[in-house]
């Protein structure tokens, strides 16, 4: 089986999945081909362990994203095995150049072996679903499960031109600048819950979250009851999150909030419900109030960043 | 103008997922309904027939209990309920063959769905029909409005939000809405209830349901975490943030 990874840029960049979709090929023992659409991130893309060449691909189709053009642009570049981001973007190129290539696409994975047999959560995380793929298959992997290849490579870039036809366009973007770091996006996230009291307690999480550069986020609750924006709501039904620590705050943990954090690698719960669900997924659990937990853990934590 | 919405009835988000057998019990799930994004399509479905005088068709693929949910679309408003009888786990590749079918037997000029439904969680089904059918698909939209023969919609991007146009069959992939969710009435649910629901099988639309390269091995409850460390009292904190530091290195 040969394995192409379709990289995921952030800016001008590699996005850090991209170092791990290559080193979920790697650990198959899969030299992959890397597909940088618009050419973006080619020369680091040739750089990471493993990689056996990369293809730069140009066309006036990647100035917009189009899931469509992209699909169509990137398709006949692909080998058995693609390999792609589980992000927003990556699912949709995913799906389309699965249902183009009539082969199954499997999303979210976080582990997978020899075989190939791969698993991924299913029902927001309160299963799992083991799979085994017998031929062709477009997997898109969950950021954060796989370990990421290092970069001390040199691989031949190929460059082709190949576009294709773009059926949107974009008629307006409204920057909201003040926006603060995305919850899916962050390595540590601080969420509150209905134990917080009320919405303007969130500026005492916002001031630890800017202490340490992590993502502010949300259960349910909040969102629905007090008007927090739907973007920062983690759970079955906002974003499934998987960051390297989960500080959770005055948050319950019902069977929804859990679905969409249960996978960080490390959770601190803060909660004065000795009894609350959350405790049952922490690694760490301080119970205690948010009024008296908070103080301390904001002079804690600038004291080590100090 | 013809919209189709694309339904799944799947547990719901407060259900309990329990494991059988090395499957997930379906028999045991309390309570099931339509996918919570899956609504916000609906609605926005509603909005469009109301705004051009459209004809609402609703349609999911899945075994007998999902034409409830038929009838709740129906409830809200939707004029043609179609059902594509399946059982089991289907491969996704299968599901949107006979969605893309369905949707061009109705001759539909657009489509809408949710981003991705709440047992799968895969967020396949919107583009990979879009794909089927040779259309435009706009994912993680919160609104589709209609004017001049044009469709604009309002997506997430890197920056903020953007508005983006199409022109011509599209497909849009619905995140929770803008809209709040409308309720049947009691006239809506007693009509809903003698509304016929269409059954389409997959002989029907042409779509041969072949041997999947996929193989479903075992469903499994998630993996138990080891218990974690619990300290009674804020005087703590310090020493869990050294843990982080120490012990977990996150810090």
């Amino acid at each position: 089986m040969d394995f192409t990874v379709i990289a995921e840029a952030n800016g001008d960049s590699l996005h850090p999945t991209t170092y791990q979709l290559i080193g979920a090929a790697a650990s198959m023992g899969s030299n992959p081909t890397v597909i940088c659409p618009n050419g973006t991130g080619a020369e680091e893309a040739a750089k990471i362990n493993g990689v056996e060449k990369v293809i730069s691909v140009n066309g006036d189709c990647f100035n917009i994203f189009d899931g469509g053009a992209w699909a169509s642009s990137l398709s006949s570049l692909c080998g058995d095995i693609i390999l792609i981001s589980a992000s927003p973007n990556g699912r949709e190129i995913g799906s389309r150049i699965a249902a183009k290539k009539d082969i199954p696409v499997i999303q979210d994975v976080t582990s997978m072996t020899e075989g190939i047999t791969v698993s991924r959560p299913i029902y927001s995380g309160k299963a799992m679903e083991s799979l085994t793929i017998t031929g062709s298959a477009v997997i898109t992997l969950r950021p954060n499960s796989f370990e990421a290849a290092l970069a001390e490579n040199n691989a031949p870039i190929n460059v082709v031109d190949q576009s294709a036809d773009v059926k949107i366009s974009i008629q307006e973007a409204i920057n909201k600048a003040s926006e603060r770091l995305d919850v899916t996006e962050a390595d540590i996230i601080i969420s509150g819950g209905r134990g917080m009291g009320t919405i303007e307690n969130f500026s005492h999480l916002e001031e630890i979250a800017d202490t340490i550069g992590a993502a502010v986020g949300a259960s349910r609750a909040v969102v629905d009851e007090w008007g927090m924006p739907h973007r920062m709501q983690v759970g079955q039904t906002g974003k499934t999150v998987t960051p390297s620590l989960y500080i959770a705050v005055g948050i319950s943990g019902a069977i929804q909030h859990l679905a969409g954090m249960r996978s960080s690698k490390y959770i601190l719960a803060i909660n004065k419900d000795s009894d609350a669900p959350i405790f049952g997924v922490a690694d760490y659990g301080i119970v205690a109030s948010w009024e008296d937990a908070i103080p301390s853990l904001k002079s804690a934590l600038s004291e080590l960043q100090s | 103008m013809n919209i189709s919405v694309l339904l799944k009835q799947v547990p719901d988000t407060t259900a309990k997922i329990s494991i059988s057998n090395g499957k997930v019990d379906e028999d045991s799930v309390s309570k099931w309904s339509m996918s919570p994004y899956d609504e916000y399509a609906l609605e926005a479905g509603m909005q469009l027939k109301e705004a051009t005088g459209g004809n609402l068709i609703a349609i999911t693929c899945g075994p007998e209990r999902t034409k409830k949910m038929l009838t709740d679309a129906a409830a809200v408003g939707a004029d043609t309920l179609v059902h594509i009888p399946i059982e089991g786990v289907k491969d996704s590749t299968h599901i949107q063959k006979l969605l893309a079918a369905a949707v061009e037997r109705f001759d539909s000029s657009v489509i809408l769905c949710g981003k991705q439904a709440a047992d799968t969680n895969g967020g396949s089904t919107g583009p990979g029909v879009a794909e089927l059918i040779g259309a435009a698909c706009v994912t993680l939209v919160s609104e589709v409005k209609f004017s001049d023969g044009k469709f604009t919609t309002i997506r997430p991007s890197s920056s903020g939000i953007e508005k983006v146009m199409v022109d011509g069959l599209s497909v849009f992939a619905f995140d929770k809405g803008t809209s709040e969710l409308r309720r049947p009435n009691v006239r809506g649910i007693m009509m809903a209830k003698k509304k016929p629901i269409e059954s389409i099988s997959s002989d029907d639309l042409g779509v041969a349901l072949d041997s999947s390269s996929l193989v479903v091995n075992s469903q499994s409850p998630p993996p138990e975490k080891p218990a974690g460390q619990k300290f009674e009292g804020a005087e703590h904190v310090g020493e869990v943030v050294l843990k982080l530091r120490n012990e977990a290195n996150v810090i």
